[in-house]
């Protein structure tokens, strides 16, 4: 397991290198920082003075080893906009948007896993098909439309939910039901082949000679199986639930990250976006590598390898 | 005379397909008395392993089962509630399989998985139940037992593996063990090890054994009496001196053709040296379905009457024209 | 006896060829079938949208301004779908709107399917190193939040179409990447492609005689999938502001453009959304269909 985990580390610490890499040049590509940073009006030579002040005139690639060391000390850069530090930015608004993403998330997991399992147990029943067309429909629907026509529904005729916001649970409802229901799929569709492929198993027909019953047969023989590759889904699908942020977040006007990446990019304020480009990356790294932990603690072929 | 442990009478177990109507298993017979070996003989595909299922009540979903008989102990497994068969598998009857390499659930202990078969029938306390793994683990010859409660499929070769499996079956002290061709994904050397070790078993239990192979070598060490099976049908029964030294059957006497040093036939070639394929069993059949590959077929060989069974002594039963004839 | 009944002739299903095989399955495929219907219904529109529309998509009539539907009382069957808050034609912003998202899907699939495709099958045949790298390549990919990333980009270019379907070719080939490889891993082994190997052709060769026919279908249905997400993706970027420019009539656009007025004129958010809607489950019912009837025995 320690060589699995190594490895699997290694090529962790490798990906958000080039994660790294990508985000800066998305932040060189956006224009002439100097210019962006002297300002609109300032003239060529004022232009000159901050960029030799800034570093700006160095190579590309001292000034991505100079950014990236900067970058491992928590130092994000500075908003154009206000120049109040990137990485204080950010952790103003993380926990809306982690808030928003773990609901998210335990709504898709609820509606996903035991949906997943019956529709597996019944194939072609109305369940199964119900719950295939709940994954259809979850995949199809555009999510700020969805956002809005909840927010129509339940917000503004029905009256039951706040409709912007983000003061107290019952704001996070609406935003957690749209983002939850793009997740949804995904896991289903995980939860229900892995689980039709461990039914067929052998070791469920075991199972079931041994004389064990259903729930027993379903939960410490299928689903115990079927769950290893789920576990893997979950973690991108939260990785995917805070880059889906931006949409949900200005639909329903949550303060979260996703909202600060879409007012940042709107004042193309890059230095912001770069700095949460690089977070939102890196948390999916290292979900991702979570999630192999989980694997491997719950997969002995693995763990004892 | 006593009843039989398992009573098969008039099994017919039918998959739908695309194409139509598979009949994989059409009207077979058979009974398994206390601590009697029968050994099921046919080439695969002939329904043999669908059979042990339909016994077990085990079927694929999308295998449908009739049966004018199939009952274990006088008890009517076609009509039995789950809940009751339930409690009849893994604790009176028994089932191996052919695969060792799937058959155990990786993500569990050897252990594990042996004691949740005490603890489901409720057969004594935790410790028992352990207790009970590790002398069986200890007889099956894995060894050493107390070490490999703790290890996982994964960790045993496949003979360690399927030994566990005659372990785990044999947890619920059971009367009836069906074993689906057990030796037959394992190493040479390992497959006379393992069938000694059933044999062994089987009189220290007083199992009634059901022994499924399509190996006829293994039916004169183990049976007491032979069912060879020919595309869904048992078209033989005897005892092994009585099928082994005067087949009756061309099918029989075509197989024993193949074993080796029976004449032709390289050594270890596994059956199905006999000319011809198998006919589709999807639709209705009339005849003997072997004609198309019998060397002794005539024209009467299609009617409904060639394939009716002929009883030549009690327990020595042969579906052939010439059933009477020695050849 | 007739044949049909004859168990001991061969099996009729050996005289079918593949293709024939694969029509009929198409045809008894309702799913299939109904996704396809609509996506070729929308093709024609989108293709004769300036016939067919009864409007200037773009002429606006401060007049004429937030006309409900038909079916409202204050309707007119002028605007069969009302009007906009500038007084444009709805149903005619509705049938142009289906060229951004038909050419947005089609174009930047084709843009990922290349990159995917190539570096699947580079990984895929080679193996060892090259294969590491681009697994890399696409563990990377997945790594960025590619919405952001997307708006970003567009945002520091500019937004038009063009770039729309630069920047979602140039973030959704992950998918096809890896499907891509694990068929190109099967057929590696196939004995006729270790034929034509061991014949002396070169890896080009082989790539594009023996593998890349092999894989087709699987890209095809990848393809499909992945224009679906393109659709998607370029609507919510129209939603945010970042997608084609207005007046262009895009589907997001206008869901953005009506949701100032949507708690009194709901019409004008549900209509775009349900066409964007429709349009995706159809083109993933075309999807799911294709991957049924190519390869039927991996039907979950």
């Amino acid at each position: 397991m320690i060589r699995f985990l190594l490895r699997r580390l290694a090529i962790s610490v490798l990906v958000a290198l080039s994660v790294s890499i990508v985000a800066f040049a998305l932040l060189r590509m956006s224009g002439d920082l100097a210019q962006e940073l002297a300002g609109e009006r300032a003239t060529a030579e004022q232009v000159e003075a901050v960029r030799v002040a800034n570093g700006l005139d160095r190579p590309l690639p001292v000034q991505y080893l100079d950014w990236a060391q900067r970058a491992l000390r928590g130092d994000l850069g500075v908003s154009l906009f206000s120049g109040e530090p990137a990485a204080s930015l950010i952790a103003a608004r993380l926990p809306v948007t982690a808030t928003l993403a773990l609901t998210s998330m335990a709504l898709a997991l609820a509606l996903a896993v035991p949906l997943g399992v019956i529709a597996a147990t019944r194939p072609n029943s109305w369940i199964d098909r119900v719950s295939l067309m709940l994954a259809v429909f979850g995949q199809a629907i555009p999510n700020f439309w969805f956002g809005l026509i909840l927010m129509l529904v339940f917000g503004v005729y029905l009256r039951w939910t706040p409709i912007s916001g983000s003061d107290t649970l019952a704001h996070f409802v609406l935003p957690s039901v749209t983002l939850g229901l793009s997740a949804m799929p995904a896991i289903m569709r995980m939860t229900r082949s892995g689980m039709i492929d461990a039914l067929d198993a052998d070791y469920v027909r075991t199972a079931r000679a041994k004389g064990l019953l259903m729930p027993a047969v379903l939960v410490r023989h299928a689903l115990r199986n079927a769950v290893l590759p789920v576990v893997s889904i979950t973690a991108v699908q939260l990785g995917a639930l805070l880059g889906g942020s931006v949409v949900v977040e200005s639909v329903f006007a949550l303060n979260g990250i996703g909202q600060l990446a879409y007012q940042s990019i709107q004042r193309l304020d890059f230095p912001v976006v770069q700095a949460i480009v690089l977070m939102v990356s890196f948390i999916y790294i290292v979900l991702t590598f979570l999630s192999d932990i989980a694997n491997a603690r719950l997969d002995p072929r693995i763990r004892l390898a | 005379m006593t009843m039989p442990l398992l009573e098969v009478e008039g099994l017919r177990v039918t998959i739908d397909g695309p194409a139509g109507t598979l009949r994989a298993v059409d009207g077979v017979g058979f009974s398994v008395g206390r601590g009697e070996t029968l050994c099921l003989v046919g080439e695969s595909g002939c329904g043999k392993s669908l059979t042990a299922l339909a016994a077990m009540r085990l079927l694929p979903r999308a295998a449908r089962m009739t049966a004018d008989r199939l009952a274990f102990d006088g008890l009517d497994l076609t009509s039995l509630p789950e809940r009751a068969l339930a409690d009849l598998r893994g604790r009176r009857m028994a089932m191996i399989f052919q695969d060792p390499m799937t058959a155990l659930n990786p993500v569990h202990t050897v252990g594990d998985q042996l004691v949740e078969v005490f603890d489901r029938h409720r057969l004594g306390s935790r410790a028992e139940g352990r207790d009970r793994a590790v002398r069986l683990l200890e007889r099956t010859g894995v060894r050493p037992a107390a070490e490999r409660m703790g290890q996982y499929p994964h960790q045993l070769s496949g003979g360690l593996r399927q030994r566990v499996m005659i372990a785990m079956a044999l947890m619920g002290d059971p009367e009836l063990l069906i074993a689906d061709e057990p030796t037959t994904a394992l190493d040479v050397t390992i497959q006379a090890q393992i069938l000694r070790l059933l044999r062994e078993l089987q009189r220290e239990f007083a199992l009634g054994l059901l022994l499924i192979t399509h190996n006829l070598g293994i039916v004169a060490r183990v049976a007491d009496r032979v069912a060879v099976m020919y595309a869904g049908r048992v078209v033989e029964t005897g005892t092994p001196s009585e099928v082994l030294g005067d087949p009756r059957h061309p099918y029989t006497r075509g197989l024993l053709s193949c074993l080796p040093g029976a004449g032709r036939g390289p050594r270890g070639s596994r059956l199905g040296a006999i000319p011809g394929v198998v006919p589709s069993l999807v639709g209705p059949v009339d005849g003997c379905l072997f004609r198309n590959r019998c060397g002794e077929a005539e024209a009467d060989c299609a009617t409904t009457a060639a394939e009716a069974p002929r009883t030549l002594a009690p327990g020595r039963i042969v579906r052939c024209l010439k059933a009477g004839v020695t050849a | 006896m007739s044949a049909a009944s004859d168990p001991f002739a061969p099996l009729d299903v050996d005289r079918l060829a593949p293709r024939t095989l694969m029509v009929r399955r198409a045809l008894r495929h309702p799913g299939f079938l109904v996704g396809t219907g609509i996506v070729l219904l929308v093709a024609l529109a989108a293709l004769f949208a300036p016939w067919i529309s009864p409007h200037d998509p773009d002429a606006q009539a401060l007049g004429r301004r937030l006309i409900p539907p038909v079916w409202d009382a204050a309707g007119r069957w002028e605007h069969p779908l009302g009007t906009d808050h500038l007084g444009r034609d709805y149903l005619s912003r509705l049938i142009h709107g289906t060229r951004v998202s038909l050419i947005v899907g089609l174009f930047a699939a084709v843009v990922s399917g290349t990159i995917g495709t190539v570096l699947g099958l580079l990984g895929g045949y080679f193996g060892g190193r090259v294969d590491a790298v681009v697994m890399y390549l696409v563990t990377t990919r997945l790594s960025l939040p590619s919405l952001m990333v997307a708006l970003a980009l567009v945002a520091a270019i500019g937004g038009s179409l063009t770039t729309v379907v630069l920047v979602l070719g140039f973030l959704l080939w992950d998918r096809f990447a890896i499907v891509v490889r694990s068929a190109v891993q099967q057929i590696r082994s196939a004995d006729y492609v270790a034929a034509a190997v061991a014949a002396g052709a070169s890896p080009l060769q082989v790539i594009a005689r023996e593998v890349l026919p092999n894989v087709a279908s699987a890209i095809i249905v990848v393809a499909t999938l992945e224009m679906a997400l393109a659709i998607l993706a370029e609507a919510a970027l129209s939603f945010l502001g970042l997608g084609v420019r207005p007046p262009t009539p895009s589907w997001g656009l206008m869901v953005a453009e009506g949701r100032q007025f949507m708690f009194f004129k709901p019409y004008l958010i549900a209509l775009p959304g349900a066409a964007i809607f429709l349009l995706v489950v159809a083109v993933n019912l075309m999807g799911d269909g294709l991957r049924d009837i190519t390869a039927p025995e991996g039907r979950h």
